[in-house]
Parts: structure tokens; sequence; C-alpha cells
């Protein structure tokens, strides 16, 4: 029997980490990433040619990015690498991969997927306007190629991201017109028990904000969002919220940056066909893990905000976890203390994540006030209308039948960004738990596959 | 749609099944004022009947099925006035079209036999076929064109059915799974698993993939095998290509079909099919199917090629070995009727069929012939 083949989705925090654990385990690990370089979202390396020093690009995390991409470049030659690779589809024992239009498929005896998280997206009046972002978009914009979004932006929703992105944009000279936060201030007394699980992460987000409101920036938090106003142009001209208070302000801008939080990327566990059940925590669906990252799925390990939104930190201890759970069902020698200590870490990162989770709640209760002709699903133009008209007039009251009766959701992002959100209007509108709901089965492909696509000669 | 629940209900007909055949034979029956009770395991139409490719064709077929094909298709040309919604039903004509002489042959005979029935096919070759539909690859040989097929959409037609007939007053239940079904005395008993009990004179198993589970119980088990159709749909573009167009090939790989809504997404199907698990009640589709699937796209409409594959899907569909379906009275069971196993080519076929039940149920004879569909032919008596 030759060696173990593992292979790795994803070269960010928590794909690089255990990749360099199999490398010192002496296995030959093929990591596969979708983007062009290494490092995730947190720590993006910026494109070849551009010269903006760690402490600039990430700040209080740069002796973290360049620890990791350092280790990166360490396992140049000891790991089977494959860039700007799309793990389409996974299926019997096999990673369907698709790169420069040639697909292969690629057996393993183990799978650690390190999917990654994107934004968690509510839809709001006018959000479809050209000059609408997600934060994660907006941060990598700005991170990637230096660019800002717009010259006057509006940062409008929850998250620790809303605040560290419009620190970054004011940092980097771009003027923020208002932080507006859906969350009201005192849901994070609540969360403090919770959120006190990483108290130096908890401190600096209070800098960010102090930072934020010294610069003279508005920051509102229990907002309700009412629309994003179009110029006669029909592009991004304003912001219109509810404050705490009751009263309609305006925000004039040319760009907005708005998110949620964040959402698991969990379309390969899902075509892998793992089990998943409702987080109540996050009010999403999650695959099932136990502790170390193993799925419901022989040889199949999730970790990473791809299977828990811990953040660039709990990504790097859950991917080495799961490295290790893999090599243990391997039959390697695995050191249990190193186990328990990164098993601890997780926990306690998952104890900081149920207090983001409390102190920035997805804001389920906008589904019900959004007006009729808000549009949810952006790819198929479906309303909020059309949805709540399938839910109430046609039975559709699970969310794949939802999709079958309306179209949300079956557009090019296959309901990534608006599942979420449709399954909150079809609760509203029917009167059920948004988990009795269900979620969007998963199909392949992944994102967009060529037609064009050919087979690897073998 | 689905209604409030009864303890314990009687009616003229109970049908176990609720895909398109058994929507359909429920909205008929009601036109022919006979009270019916429609059981759904899951939700109207959500299996097979959802899932297919949405062909509304009728050449190619076995040419004893034409009438009850060209019955159906009648049906589909009136369909939102009877049903009062849109199933997007659009007569935009089916061409076939082949990469050898020996299929343009076949065609041509088969068109000479179909006059017959009532079914004008128009033979086209090679030069006349590019120039009247310019997006079709130099590899074509040839096509027989049926102006009057088309395609509908699978995800709404039968759930139209569904509410239609409950709209006429049949009691439709879904999610309502069936424990046993027996005959006592003069009535079907049927246990669903909540332990309510609906009885009928006559019962219509309309139940796909599961329709040998339930002729099993009044000892007629037919070789039902469930397959899984490769589905897959491109993103959308501007609306060009009219008719559905399918190839017609020995070769199982180049045997792909394709039509594009109007929407301007192009959904397709075809080559090898993929598993199917009915106790799951889940098919799948295999990724080495897509990628056999793209390049045969690229052959039949080169401009494909620069398309994107957005999401493909799969279905239980139930194939009978003469790949022919079960569609009769029970030849043992007096009451007992079979409409199932349509061997992934039933969609065109569920407005006909539930129309020709209906009438053989009111009526005891239908005036389309059904006998090549008996189920007798598998009892081996």
């Amino acid at each position: 029997m030759g060696d173990p083949r593992v292979i790795i989705v994803g070269a960010g925090p928590a794909g690089i980490r255990a990749a360099a654990t199999l490398v010192a385990a002496g296995i030959i690990p093929t990591l596969v990433e979708e983007g062009r370089r290494d490092g995730g979202q947190i720590y993006r390396r910026q494109p070849e040619g551009f010269v903006r020093p760690y402490d600039r690009l990430y700040g209080s995390e740069a002796a973290k990015a360049a620890a990791l991409h350092r280790t990166f470049e360490g396992l140049a030659g000891l790991i089977a690498y494959r860039p700007e690779t799309l793990a389409w589809n996974v299926a019997d024992g096999a990673l369907h991969v698709v790169s420069g239009g040639v697909a292969d498929a690629l057996p393993f005896d183990a799978l650690i997927v390190c999917s990654g998280a994107t934004d968690r997206l509510m839809p709001v009046d006018g959000w479809n306007l050209p000059g609408t972002y997600s934060l994660g978009a907006a941060q990598i914009a700005l991170k990637s190629q230096a660019c800002a979004i717009g010259r006057r932006v509006v940062f409008l929703g929850t998250g620790p991201l809303l605040y560290l992105v419009a620190a970054q944009y004011h940092k980097a000279g771009a003027e923020v017109a208002a932080v507006l936060d859906t969350a009201p201030a005192w849901l994070r007394l609540r969360a403090l028990p919770h959120l006190l699980a990483r108290p130096w992460v908890l401190a600096r987000g209070l800098m960010l904000v102090t930072r934020l409101r010294r610069a003279g920036i508005p920051v509102m938090t229990g907002v309700e969002p009412v629309a994003i106003v179009g110029t006669p142009e029909a592009e991004v001209g304003g912001v219109t919220i509810e404050d705490a208070h009751g009263h309609l302000r305006s925000f004039s801008c040319d760009a907005v940056a708005l998110g949620y939080h964040l959402r698991p990327e969990t379309q390969l566990a899902d075509l892998a066909r793992c089990a998943f059940a409702f987080d109540p925590v996050s009010r999403q669906w999650l695959p099932d893990i136990d502790p170390d990252g193993r799925s419901s799925v022989r040889g199949v390990y999730l970790a990473g905000d791809g299977a828990r939104v811990l953040g660039a930190d709990g990504a790097e201890a859950a991917g080495e976890l799961a490295a290790l759970a893999a090599l243990r069902d391997l039959g390697r020698a695995v050191a249990e203390p190193r186990m328990t200590h990164l098993r601890r870490i997780c926990q306690r990162m998952d104890r900081f994540r149920r207090g983001l989770a409390a102190a920035f709640p997805w804001p389920a209760g906008q589904a019900a006030r959004l007006t009729d002709d808000t549009i949810v699903c952006r790819c198929e133009a479906v309303t909020v209308g059309t949805l709540r008209g399938v839910a109430r007039d046609m039975g559709a009251i699970e969310l794949n039948r939802g999709k079958a009766f309306s179209r949300v959701g079956m557009g090019r992002c296959q309901g990534r960004y608006c599942g979420h959100a449709a399954a909150e209007i079809i609760a509203a509108a029917s009167g059920l738990p948004v988990e009795a709901v269900g979620r969007l089965r998963g199909q392949a492909p992944v994102k967009p596959l060529p037609i064009a696509t050919v087979r690897a000669s073998t | 749609m689905t209604a409030r629940r009864p303890l314990n209900a009687q009616a003229d007909v109970i049908i176990v099944g609720g895909g398109i055949m058994g929507a359909a034979a429920a909205f008929f029956l009601r036109r022919r004022g006979r009270s019916v009770i429609l059981l759904e395991r899951g939700l109207i139409g959500q299996q097979a009947s959802g899932t297919n490719f949405g062909n509304v064709r009728r050449q190619g077929r076995f040419l004893p099925q034409l009438p009850l094909a060209n019955r159906s298709r009648e049906i589909w040309g009136r369909l939102n006035e009877l049903l009062g919604e849109d199933a997007e039903f659009l007569a935009s004509g089916h061409i076939r079209v082949c990469y050898g002489e020996a299929q343009a042959a076949e065609f041509e005979a088969y068109a000479n036999a179909a006059r017959a029935y009532g079914l004008d096919l128009e033979m086209i070759s090679h030069n006349a076929l590019r120039q009247r539909f310019p997006f079709l690859g130099p590899e074509i040989v040839a096509g027989s064109y049926s102006p009057h097929d088309g395609h509908a959409n699978p995800r709404l037609a039968a759930p139209a059915f569904g509410r239609a007939a409950a709209r006429a007053g049949a009691l439709v239940l879904e999610q309502t799974e069936i424990q046993s079904v027996e005959k006592a005395g003069e009535d079907f008993r049927v246990e669903s698993t909540d332990g309510r009990v609906y009885g009928a004179p006559s019962l219509l198993i309309t139940a796909g993939a599961w329709g040998s589970l339930l002729s099993a119980q009044f000892g007629e088990a037919v070789p039902l095998v469930p397959h899984g159709p490769q589905m897959g749909v491109s993103e959308p573009v501007p609306y060009r290509i009219e008719p559905v167009i399918g190839v017609v090939s020995r070769i199982p790989e180049e045997g792909i079909y394709l039509r594009q809504i109007t929407r301007g997404n192009i959904i397709f199907g075809g080559g090898n099919r993929g598993p199917a698990y009915p106790d799951l009640r889940r098919a799948y589709v295999l990724p080495q199917n897509t990628l056999n699937q793209l390049p045969q796209l690229g052959r039949l409409v080169p401009a494909l090629s620069r398309l994107n594959l957005i999401r493909v899907w799969s279905g239980i569909e139930a194939y009978l070995p003469d790949d022919r379906p079960i569609m009769g009275p029970s030849p043992t069971v007096p009451g007992l009727f079979y409409a199932f196993g349509f061997c992934g080519h039933g969609f065109q076929l569920g407005p006909g069929v539930g129309d020709t039940m209906a009438e053989l149920i009111d009526t005891g004879r239908t005036s389309t012939p059904i006998d090549p569909f008996a189920i007798s032919r598998f009892l081996g008596t």
C-alpha cells in the first residue's frame, strides 16, 4: 500500500496549517486553491509587484500573516500545490477539480475541506443598485488591489467585519459616511461572558469603534435599514435607515458595503453527502462535525470558517486538528496532548463565536418587513413579493419547493447569497420556524463550470 | 395545497402517488364527477415529474404509443385554460438530429410509419438544416422536425394539476405515507402511517419508481429498475434556440438533448444514466457523466462552448426491461388500476395518461389503445 492520498481544499489559515501538519508526518498532501495566491481572505496576499509592507496590510495581525505565509513558503516542494484550481464536485472518493479549462479527478483517502466563509446577506430595498458591495468584497478590493469601492462609503449591517472594514477604509483615506449597525448595543453586554473568551480580540474591537467615533464618523447601533436610494443614473446615491429612536435618517454616499457577519461555504461538504444540522446560535444549517473536525462521512474532514466561523486563529487550530484526526484515522501515531491543546483552543474560539452571534445577530426579523418589490435573488431578479406569493398561495413552505416555483436561488450563485434570506422570508410568510423551511440542497458545480471544459488526458 | 386531514375518508377513487400521472388523473376524474382522494408521500410532482427534462415530444416514440401521445399533446395545447395556471408549455417544435447516415434512414422510415398515426414529420437534409437552424454543429447529417411538439416546465406542471384537482374538489393529501393497501370486501382500504384510513371501490397506483412495491401487495410485482437522468443547465443568454433538439445515436454518450427556455438558460440531459436510490429518495449526477456531456453540447451547438454550466440535478425514474410503461387495469383484482414506470418518457404523456385513466376508471374502457402497456406482460401467466 502506498502513501495515503490526502487532499486539502483551500490555502487559507486552516488549509496551510493542515498541510504543514501532514508534511511533518511525512505525507505529501495535495493542496487545491481556487485563487491565484495562498493566504485565504484575512491573510490575503497582495498581487505580485505590490509592495505594501505587512504592518500596513494586516495591522495588528501582521506577525500572524507573516508566519502563515512563511509556513506556506516552507512547504514548497513538499506538497502538491494546485493554485487557480476549482474543486467543482466530490463523488465516490474523488475530488473533481478544474484548472485552465482542464478537468481532473483526484482520488483521496482523506479530504480536508477548508473552504472558508463568505458574507451573509439580508436584502434591502435598492441593494441591486450598482455601488452596493458585500463587506468582504469591499475588504478584498482594499487588501488586494489597494482600491476603495467608492469615494464616500456607508457601512451597513452587523458583525465584527462591519467595524474592521470601516476602520481600514478610514485608515486608507476613503471617506466613511457612516457605520450603521442593525444590532442594538445592549446585546453586547449580554454577550460579554462569551466574548471574554478572547479578551484581546474584544479589546481590539472596542478600540476600532472608539477610533471610528473619534474620527467624527457617525456610528449608530440598533438601526433598521429602509433603503439604498439611487441617483438619477440608477447608481447608489445614499442610504436611508430608521435609527434606534424610530427617526428616519439619510446618508449620502456613492457606495455601500453591506453584510451581516459570515456564512460557511458548505457546498463541498454537501456534495460529499455530509449530514447537516440547524445551528440555533447562528440561525443557519451547518455540517455536523465532531470536536476534531470529522464530518459524518468517513474520510471527509471540515475545518476553518467553512465549518464554523471561528476566525483566522481558530482556523489555524482547526486545520491542524483536522489533519491530526485524519492522520490518526489513517493509522498514524498522533500526540494526544497536542490534540487536547488544539481542542481547547477551538472550544474557546467557539465560545467567542457564540458571543459574536449573540452580540451581532443575523437580522431575521427584517425578512417580514421587507417591501414586496425588494429583490431577494439578484441572479434571477426574484422579488420578495413573488417568494411570499409561492409560500402563501402555492404551498411552497419548504425552501427547495420555493426555489422550484419562484426560481429563487436558481442563478449563477446557486443561492449562496440569497438562500438564508429566502428561508427567512418563507418562514415569516408561512408562520413557520426557519429550521422547518429547510435549506437549499447543494448541487454541483460549486462555481460555474465552463462548457468548454475538457478532461485531462490520462 | 394540502387540505385539512379528515380522520377517515371515503371516495370513488383513491390514487396513490402524486406525480404528474396521479395529479392529472385526479383532475380528470373530478371533471367526470368522481370523488377522489390523492395520497402523496412527499410533495406533488417532486420526484421524476419535477426533475425531468420537460420534453413534450411525440416523434421517436414506440409507434403504438402515438395515439396516447397525441391525446396528451391535445391537452397540453389547452393546459393553461384547463388548469388556470401556466406550466410554460411552448409548442416550439422538436428536432431529432443524427451524426450518421444510418440514423437518417431510420428517421425517414419512422416518419413514413408515423404518418398513419397523424404525426407529420419533416425530413431536413444537412444543408437545409443548417440554413434553418444556423446554431447547429457541422457534424450533423440530417434532422427530423416535428413542428407541433415542444417543451414545458416540469417544476410547475404536476403541482398545477394537483392544485387544479384540489380546487375542483379532490382531497389532495401531501406528506401522507402509506402503511398498507388491501382489498377488504368491495372496497380498497388504504392506511397511512399516521393511522388514518381511506376507502374506495377503485384504486389507482401512480407511484412511479415505488409502483411495484404497491402492485406487489396484490401479487403483481414487476421488474422495475430506478435510474437518475443526468440533467444540467447553463447560465442564461438571449433566447435564440427555439426547437427542442435531441441527438439520436447508438453511442450512449452522443445521445444528448437540450432546450432553451425563454428566460435564456439552456437545459440539457442525456448520455449515460446515473444512480437512483428510491429508499433514500435521492438520485445523483455522476461527475464523469457531466464531463461527458459538455463536449457533446459543443458538438451539437458549437456556440454553447462559450457558456458556463451552473447547476446539475437528477431524479428517480423507473424503467422496465422493454422501455414501456405499466398502464391499465389489474388482470386479477377488480377495481385496481396502474399507471407507473414510464421509463424516462412520461412527462409528455402525463396529461393524456391522467385523462385516459380517468376514462378507464369512469367508463370501464378507453378510447385510446393502451393494450401494449398491460401489466400482464410481466406476470408470466
